[in-house]
């Protein structure tokens, strides 16, 4: 059952996907960040869905908890959308725009054609641990995208503050979610107890960190990359 | 043995990510200079701020009227300084990664003076204008 809590986590968490996209459309940056207020907006579609499946179907039925893991896997390749405009925003005055697209094309067709033959190949038994393996994959693969962009932020001296701040928001949400992906695929009993309350808060970090930086931080604010690096020397 | 792999990787990348976030927020504060206002109230002599002020300075910081626009900040570096003092702990064992995160609380220590800085500054505008109501 959900408890007070949840339904907090839930309310602000769609209050705060809400904000980010009219936040931008009221900035006049909509689109400018296209695919991350789409993201976003698609995030809040999802959760009234989901709030409609729980009053319909309850908590523990299985219509609930396939659509929370598919549309959760769905919104990871959507999430790809937008480390690739990132990518292009990073490597803009390079004039690479094109090779991106085309990576992001291919990038794209192989995921989807990957998971096409997971699901095809295991579509007589599409069990609770198939979904958590495949969500923890999918997010891995945000996590070594993200990760490569921030290398190229460091290496490319990137000081817009703000692109910075969306990265390592995204970087944190998506090795945030990985990792507890994979622990539950390891220790399937924490989930009653820990990751039950971690995934949520997780949830609510990205939409939280995304409306801070478009609320706080302007579109000219620069910082020195080589700073944000930790180095212990 | 790919879950542990992932979770293993995942974590190394998160602490990562966490840190350099932190260090994205606390560099804006640090362009900041501090005004002889505060360093007269918290006794900072020069530039410098300890890095066990922090809390001393969060305690100040609570005491003025909230902004209403600082209160995330503060605790996302406040979780930030927690995870630095527990990495003090290690300090016998690697003296870099203890010497580096006393640098790093020294950083949240500033960033606390410069929020109580910027309060200060809001809570006398608040009594110039209640003043000024008045009159």
């Amino acid at each position: 059952m959900l408890g007070p809590l949840d339904y907090s986590v839930w309310c602000i968490g769609f209050l705060l996907e809400v904000y980010v996209v009219v936040c931008s459309f009221y900035r006049r940056e909509f689109l400018r960040y296209l695919p991350l207020n789409f993201y976003m907006a698609c995030e809040a579609l999802i959760t009234c869905g989901l709030f409609y499946c729980l009053r319909q179907f309850g908590f523990s039925s299985t219509t609930y908890f396939y659509y929370y893991y598919y549309t959760d896997s769905l919104l990871t390749i959507l999430l790809f959308w937008v480390i690739i405009k990132f990518y292009q925003q990073v490597f803009e005055e390079m004039g690479v725009s094109r090779n991106i697209r085309v990576a992001a094309v291919l990038l794209l067709a192989s995921t989807a054609a990957f998971s096409y033959a997971v699901v095809h190949q295991h579509r007589s038994h599409l069990t609770d641990r198939f979904v958590v393996e495949l969500g923890q994959n999918l997010y891995f693969v945000g996590v070594v995208l993200t990760y490569l962009l921030w290398g190229a932020i460091l290496k490319l001296r990137e000081s817009r503050t703000r692109l910075t701040q969306l990265v390592l928001a995204l970087g944190i949400y998506s090795s945030a979610t990985a990792g507890s992906y994979a622990l539950r695929h390891l220790f399937p009993g924490l989930q009653p107890s820990v990751l039950k309350l971690v995934v949520p808060i997780v949830g609510l970090w990205l939409p939280a960190a995304w409306a801070y930086t478009f609320t706080k931080v302007p579109e000219e604010a620069r910082l020195v990359p080589a700073q944000l690096a930790a180095r212990t020397r | 043995m790919i879950a542990a792999l992932i979770c293993v990787v995942s974590i190394a990348i998160f602490l990562q990510f966490f840190v350099s976030y932190c260090r994205s927020v606390l560099a804006a504060s640090q362009r900041v200079e501090l005004s002889a206002r505060v360093r007269e109230i918290t006794g900072i002599a020069g530039q410098d701020v300890a890095s066990d002020d922090f809390a001393r300075l969060l305690q100040l910081v609570q005491l003025c009227p909230q902004r209403g626009d600082d209160q995330t900040e503060l605790r996302a570096v406040g979780a930030y300084y927690s995870l630095l003092r527990a990495l003090g702990f290690v300090s016998p064992v690697a003296p870099a990664l203890a010497a580096w995160a006393g640098q790093e609380r020294r950083s949240c220590s500033y960033f606390a003076a410069v929020a109580l800085d910027r309060r200060i500054a809001y809570s006398l505008d608040l009594f110039t204008q209640q003043v000024a109501d008045r009159l």
